[in-house]
């Protein structure tokens, strides 16, 4: 699967952030002057830990929340002059449910379409296309509160695209569904991406980041920490550790200068690569002393590491501070 | 939005909202019919045929209308309470707040789901009382045009409760301490006549008062107060509340964080 897609050729901001506060109303800052940028056709990152400030700014952008301070933009229409018009350019997919239980999935999306104005024949065909392609139609018409978790998440994604917006923002849209599952949901968002829909997605799962996303911006302690693009992102990681799964049996930790080994267990290694290090000369190194390397993995997601030293780092300055 | 497309959004919310009571018609159109029909058997037949008369009429005649106004009253104002507090119970008010549609749609897409159903059940009960009493409509226009506004004023208030509302207590707190009592109080099963002046006049500050007695002398012709001040008073509180509940709205209050 590749995230990579190029970028429509247009240069419109579909959304444009400027030192977006808010102040809750039992004091807690939950934005400290955010700026955020993101291109029509994007497929952006929004991540940061709990608690970082992400839904918040979701829920400006949607307008479930108020701003305290700064202008949201989206599409050219700013959300204090002009909130109707930014509203029909956005659809959201929020983190909990709240669509009403009792109701069957086809009068959801069909009612949906109809707070945006969409009359109901038009509005039928759309939510027959989308409950096929995300295959909830067998489900049409039982009481939605019947659904598995992973249908009820569909069946968000479903409405939030009745109104056909420009802008789909998704906060943690594959949150507790199976892989099988989240990996057809990342190919129908990649789908409709393709087709030209931008799209903002926050996760806790960094590989979705770097299997779907171009651009990335990390929040933490309401700050943007970091803005740039995925590639970029990775470009940043100076060294990676590697779990190797040897075919001989492991007697005794073998060494090679310059490359630190850490025995697993009987059949596996750990070990540490530096950006200017050749992954080659660590196999020959290792062929040498009768090892044969079947296969290797990455430790853990590269963003991830990323992602932890910058939060780490963020830290550490405030405490300096 | 343009016009078409806030009356898309407007019928909706009401086709919406009628398809909900109606889908659960057991707890919304069977109870209060039982119940009224119970009060027309106990007060009107057994207890009223020892009464007699009251201000001239006999008592199930009296009590007819201010029964059919009782259901309409809780009716209106329970449907907008329960289905607007539960759309923030469930967090699927989020579907309308993040659309473009209007709060003024908003309010009175679920003020005319409140009234459809309100008029719905003060319409079964009419079509009942006719088998317990007799009526020949002394005025179609004033029977019609204030049950209609008691009705507005009552979805109005049943979705400023729901704004305000916690939980599912406190959607019911208003009904069971505030409602009930005025309408018990409201002259629906006596003539303020029998007060004697001072309760009489305490009576007046009831608004429920003036809407039965309105609606009776639509029905039957009769009424303790002066007809042009029911309506005056129903038109005041009705826009009252309007704008309260619309400034609500677009205050977010308790709906927006």
């Amino acid at each position: 699967m590749n995230g990579y897609y190029q970028l429509n050729k247009s240069t419109e901001s579909a959304l444009q952030i400027s030192q977006l506060s808010k102040v809750y109303e039992d004091g807690f800052v939950a934005l400290k002057g955010i700026d955020l940028n993101v291109q029509e056709g994007d497929f952006f990152a929004l991540l940061g830990p709990n608690g970082a400030g992400k839904s918040t700014t979701i829920g400006i952008i949607c307008s479930l929340v108020r701003k305290t301070e700064g202008s949201v933009t989206i599409f050219g229409h700013d959300i204090d002059a002009d909130f109707s018009g930014a509203k029909q350019y956005v659809g959201v997919v929020p983190q909990e449910f709240n669509f009403n239980q009792f109701e069957k999935p086809v009068d959801i999306l069909i009612n949906q379409a109809g707070y945006f104005g969409i009359p109901a024949n038009i509005a039928a065909e759309r939510a027959q296309r989308f409950l096929v392609q995300l295959g909830l139609w067998d489900k049409a018409h039982v009481p939605s509160r019947t659904l598995s978790g992973g249908m009820k998440r569909r069946l968000m994604i479903a409405r939030a695209l009745m109104h056909d917006p420009k802008l789909l923002v998704l906060d943690e849209p594959t949150a507790g569904v199976d892989i099988e599952l989240r990996r057809s949901m990342w190919e129908f968002l990649q789908e409709i991406n393709k087709q030209g829909t931008t799209i903002i997605l926050t996760t806790h799962y960094l590989e979705e980041a770097e299997s779907l996303c171009r651009n990335v911006a990390i929040i933490d302690h309401g700050q943007i920490v970091q803005n740039t693009s995925i590639r970029e992102l990775i470009s940043q990681l100076n060294k990676e550790t590697f779990i190797l799964d040897t075919r001989e049996q492991i007697i005794g930790c073998p060494q090679v200068e310059g490359y630190p080994l850490k025995q697993i267990d009987t059949n596996t290694l750990e070990v540490e690569v530096e950006k200017s290090q050749s992954i080659n000369e660590l196999f020959a190194a290792l062929t040498n002393q009768g090892l044969h390397v079947v296969s290797m993995r990455n430790k853990t997601n590269r963003l991830e590491e990323l992602f932890f030293d910058l939060v780490a780092k963020n830290l550490q300055e405030k405490g300096n501070g | 939005m343009d016009n078409r497309q806030k009356w898309i959004a407007f019928t909706t919310i009401v086709r919406r909202e009628i398809h909900r009571f109606m889908r659960i018609w057991p707890q919304t159109l069977v109870p209060p019919v039982i119940t009224i029909v119970l009060y027309f058997v106990i007060f009107g037949r057994l207890i009223g045929g020892r009464i007699g008369e009251m201000s001239g009429l006999p008592y199930i005649q009296f009590v007819a209308p201010g029964l059919i106004m009782m259901s309409v009253i809780t009716n209106s104002y329970s449907n907008v309470v329960s289905s607007f507090y539960g759309s923030k119970f469930q967090r699927n008010i989020e579907e309308l707040l993040v659309s473009p549609t209007p709060n003024w749609i908003i309010l009175l897409g679920y003020v005319v789901g409140g009234m459809s159903r309100g008029l719905g059940v003060g319409a079964l009960v009419t079509i009942l009382s006719l088998y317990f009493a007799d009526f020949s409509l002394h005025s179609l226009p004033i029977t019609v045009g204030i049950v209609l506004m008691t009705s507005l004023m009552f979805s109005l208030a049943g979705l400023i409760n729901a704004v305000f509302a916690n939980s599912f207590d406190d959607i019911s707190i208003i009904p069971t301490f505030v409602l009930t009592p005025l309408i018990y109080l409201g002259g629906v099963f006596y003539s303020i006549e029998l007060l004697g002046e001072f309760w009489g006049s305490v009576s007046l500050i009831n608004p429920i008062l003036y809407m039965v007695n309105a609606f009776r002398y639509g029905m039957v012709g009769i009424t303790d107060i002066n007809i042009a001040w029911s309506f005056a008073m129903v038109g005041l509180f009705s826009t009252l509340l309007f704008f309260v509940a619309l400034n609500l709205l677009e205050k977010g209050s308790r709906l927006r964080s």
